[in-house]
């Protein structure tokens, strides 16, 4: 019991990150935060359209995608890796709509059943061809992060950039943000008012399936370094966090940059502490974030929620006497 | 792999021949359970067989055995006699183990479907992560107990903050969910990786916990298995009542004063110790599968919840079954993945072959809407066509009808052999002349009548203008019902003209059928008979 937790000392978790290890922890924070930022950008409209589990679906069905385009293509390329986990997404997108339409099931079972399968069906095909697949069932579930800053670095032109794994989540994250941008007014009215959008000419239909597809591709991409499961808080704890804060979407979008890039920061310096899965730390203190802005939150946190009890249980006499 | 590995897979394979399996099988008799069993009168049968199962997977005589993970060399056939002769203590462990959290998962998973709560059992189930860590961590050993109260303390705060989220925020309920579930499983994974570092817990089978093998399963965790679901079996029996009034009308159960919170977290905390039970062999990823999955596929084949219970038990039950004995082939394979595939498989059957619900009963029931309305359409045509030269003459040429219609003689030829074959009409000359039978002349009528009602109908009391009804009678005429053809009728005052002057078939026409003599229709009631 007295090993787990190591003795904290400030030099070695807070310290030495910055200085003599920034090589190694430089990178596996940078990670962190792409992924965060990205997911987290995807997120907010997962909660906006109360799609947050269909986020859970889709991140937990990729991995059969994976699989398969592993098995087929026999490499680990980016290109089959993208196509298989979009054919996965969408898939899911469609057996969801399925049994949901054509049976009585409810949406919530039938985004249960679909995912659960389609994990089982990954977990399987990985536990059958373990010598083919470069997947192992640990990396599906805390992501490889650590093993990033040891990747042969990509140069360019006699620049060395950086992580291949990096670089890739870096165009990823680059081309959400530029989605998000260019399409904001789309995806604001169709995530807020699908019927307004319809009136607007917007194709709202077009707009989910564009969303969930691009879903997959930042899934897919961030699969790798965090795995099936901590994805999800990925996606919904920037947003949920941010949502708490303020209601304006352009505040919204900026405080889960701002999330993101603490809770990667954080948790690095606490998987450095404790010595534990990187990608589960991140998400600890994403988690912990989440529970300082929902205490003390100034417009609707708990603390200020208790103040206005207490308010308003005793400040009504004194008013009716005023009266 | 080494030496002494492959000489104890040996003597089990000569211990296995030599007992034969009928003999195990049939020596030990449960009946210290029959007087307990028959005391339930209701559920007794099922019960005594269901517990007479296990104690014969629990107490046949044992032969010598490795454990499962010992074989070196694995051959299906060998590995599946293995299995089914229930010789080795771990295959039948395994195998209880796995029925006995199927029934489990299954009594309770009903609960949550009907309830719409499915996601709530995915986020309790990924939420017990932590507690099972800390539970590992309380003696640094797999001691089921311990890991049980963990377990079921952070599922059970795990739905609280989810509670608590949504009361307190702005939140909606899938973002709590969402968040509260990949949350706990952050910090439990923190746990585990922790766990892993120690010297001692590399090889604690920790990590077993994740995606479940049933292989580790011991006797320790039957028993706490089977003292669950006892539990839970007793709990429903005891509170049907009051769980299925809550399940489908809280407001209603409030209303009488069933206690609705306490039945609510009863239902949660039995709902976490089905859970933790399953953990082992399924793991904390698929748990909720075994949850959702067989009560929705009992859900989808019957309307009476204490049948749905049955079919969910039985179905939780083949899926932990067939997911043991799939793993139980290979090599290191995880069995929680086999047990959520076996289930699918089950749901995917009802989904598709369930008998009333089922798509193929769908599309066939649509499908004979689809041919009925067609044939209808075709005998109205058949009556226009009549209508159309005041009745006179013995049928109607396909050349009439397809003209009627608006399509090829030979689209027309089909469909008068389609008629032809429901009796509702016979053709002559070399099949070019459709002549209607009693029965087909009804059915003529009465679509007409149909028809020409409802146009009447619409333009009389909603007032809707008499070129603007065609469309929806067309629809409706193969859907009215006598009652209502009578009650609309009898509002319309026996009118005998449609809004476009057509006179409306009466009662008479439809009971003199087509005979030889086609006559002026009598028309309405009133000058009929």
């Amino acid at each position: 019991m007295n090993n787990l937790i190591p003795p904290f000392n400030f030099q070695h978790v807070f310290v030495a990150p910055w200085t003599e290890n920034i090589s190694t922890f430089g990178w596996t924070a940078l990670m962190g935060f792409l992924v965060a930022a990205a997911c987290g950008l995807v997120g907010n409209y997962l909660i906006l359209r109360r799609m947050a589990l269909v986020g859970d679906a889709i991140s937990h069905s990729v991995l059969p995608g994976i699989a398969v385009a592993f098995l087929l293509s026999g490499s680990r390329g980016s290109l089959p890796m993208f196509l298989g986990a979009l054919a996965a997404g969408i898939v899911t997108t469609v057996i969801i709509e399925t049994i949901h339409k054509q049976s009585r099931v409810k949406q919530d079972a039938a985004i249960g059943i679909a995912f659960t399968s389609l994990f089982a069906l990954g977990v399987i095909i990985i536990s059958l061809y373990a010598s083919k697949v470069d997947l192992d069932q640990e990396c599906v579930l805390y992501g490889e992060i650590a093993f990033i800053p040891l990747e042969a670095p990509v140069r360019f032109a006699g620049l060395t950039l950086g992580p291949p794994t990096v670089l890739r989540m870096a165009v990823v994250t680059l081309l959400t943000g530029l989605l998000v941008a260019c399409f904001y007014k789309e995806l604001l009215v169709s995530s807020f008012d699908p019927a307004l959008a319809i009136s607007l000419g917007i194709n709202a239909i077009f707009v989910h399936y564009a969303l969930m597809s691009w879903l997959s591709v930042v899934v897919v991409s961030a699969f790798e370094s965090v795995g099936a499961i901590l994805v999800v808080a990925m996606l919904i704890l920037p947003g949920a966090t941010a949502a708490l804060l303020s209601q304006r979407l352009p505040v919204v979008l900026g405080l889960t940059l701002a999330h993101a890039a603490l809770s990667a920061v954080l948790g690095g310096h606490l998987a450095t502490w404790l010595d534990c899965s990187i990608a589960g730390a991140m998400v600890v203190m994403g988690a912990a974030l989440f529970c300082l802005v929902w205490i003390f939150s100034p417009g609707e946190g708990l603390l200020r929620r208790c103040g206005d009890m207490v308010v308003s249980r005793w400040l009504p006499r004194r008013v009716g006497r005023a009266d | 792999m080494n030496h002494s590995a492959t000489i104890s897979v040996r003597t089990n394979r000569t211990a296995v021949r030599r007992l034969s399996p009928l003999s195990s099988l049939l020596s030990p008799l449960p009946s210290p359970l029959l007087p307990l069993s028959s005391t339930f009168s209701p559920l007794s049968r099922p019960l005594y067989l269901l517990s007479s199962l296990f104690y014969l997977l629990l107490g046949a005589p044992s032969a010598h055995a490795a454990r499962i993970g010992d074989i070196s060399e694995t051959k299906l056939w060998e590995q599946a006699l293995r299995f089914f002769t229930f010789q080795d203590p771990a295959v039948r462990y395994a195998l209880a183990g796995s029925m006995l959290l199927g029934v489990t998962c299954g009594l309770l998973g009903s609960f949550i479907v009907v309830r719409k709560m499915a996601l709530v059992g995915d986020a309790l189930s990924h939420a017990v992560l932590p507690g099972v860590a800390l539970g590992f961590l309380w003696n640094m050993s797999k001691d089921p107990v311990a890991i049980f109260i963990g377990a079921t303390v952070a599922g059970l705060l795990g739905t609280a903050v989810v509670s608590l989220i949504k009361q307190t925020t702005r939140l909606k309920e899938d973002t709590a969910l969402g968040l509260v579930l990949a949350s706990f499983f952050a910090v439990g994974i923190c746990l585990v990786t922790m766990i892993q570092r120690l010297p001692t817990g590399n090889k604690s089978g920790i990590d077993k916990f994740l995606f479940g093998q049933a292989a580790a399963i011991s006797e320790g965790d039957v028993r706490l298995m089977a003292v669950v679901t006892v539990l839970a079996i007793a709990t429903i029996v005891l509170g049907y009542k009051e769980f299925l009034v809550t399940s489908f009308d809280a407001v209603f159960a409030r209303a009488v004063g069933f206690p609705v919170q306490v039945i609510h977290y009863t239902l949660m905390l039995l709902l976490a110790f089905a859970v933790v039970i399953a953990l082992q062999a399924v793991g904390v990823v698929l748990v909720s599968a075994m949850l959702i999955t067989p009560a929705a596929a009992a859900y989808l084949l019957t309307d009476r919840m204490s049948r749905m219970l049955w079919l969910a038990a039985l179905f939780g039950m083949v899926a932990g079954a067939v997911g043991a004995f799939l793993s139980f082939l290979g090599n290191n394979l995880p069995t929680g993945p086999f047990m959520v595939l076996g289930a699918t498989a089950v749901f995917g059957l009802a989904f598709l072959f369930g008998p009333r619900h089922g798509v193929v009963a769908k599309w066939w029931r649509q499908r004979s809407v689809t041919q009925r309305t067609q044939r209808e359409n075709t005998l109205k045509a058949v009556y226009h066509v009549l209508e159309g030269r005041e009745f006179k003459g013995e049928g109607v040429s396909l050349r009439e009808l397809a003209e009627r219609r608006r399509e090829t003689v030979e689209e027309a030829a089909r469909e008068a052999d389609s008629l032809r074959h429901h009796a509702q009409a016979t053709l002559a000359e070399d099949g070019n002349l459709i002549v209607l039978t009693p029965d087909g002349w009804q059915r003529a009528c009465a679509i007409v009548r149909n028809h020409r009602l409802w146009e009447l109908y619409l333009t009389h009391e909603a007032q809707i203008a008499a070129d603007h009804v065609h469309e929806d009678a067309e629809k409706i005429e193969h859907v009215l019902g006598e009652e209502t053809v009578r009650e609309l009728e009898r509002r319309l005052k026996y009118a005998t003209r449609d809004p476009h002057g057509r006179a409306i078939p009466g009662l008479a026409d439809l009971r003199r059928g087509a005979g030889t003599e086609h006559r002026d229709p009598v028309v309405g009631y009133g000058r009929g008979s």
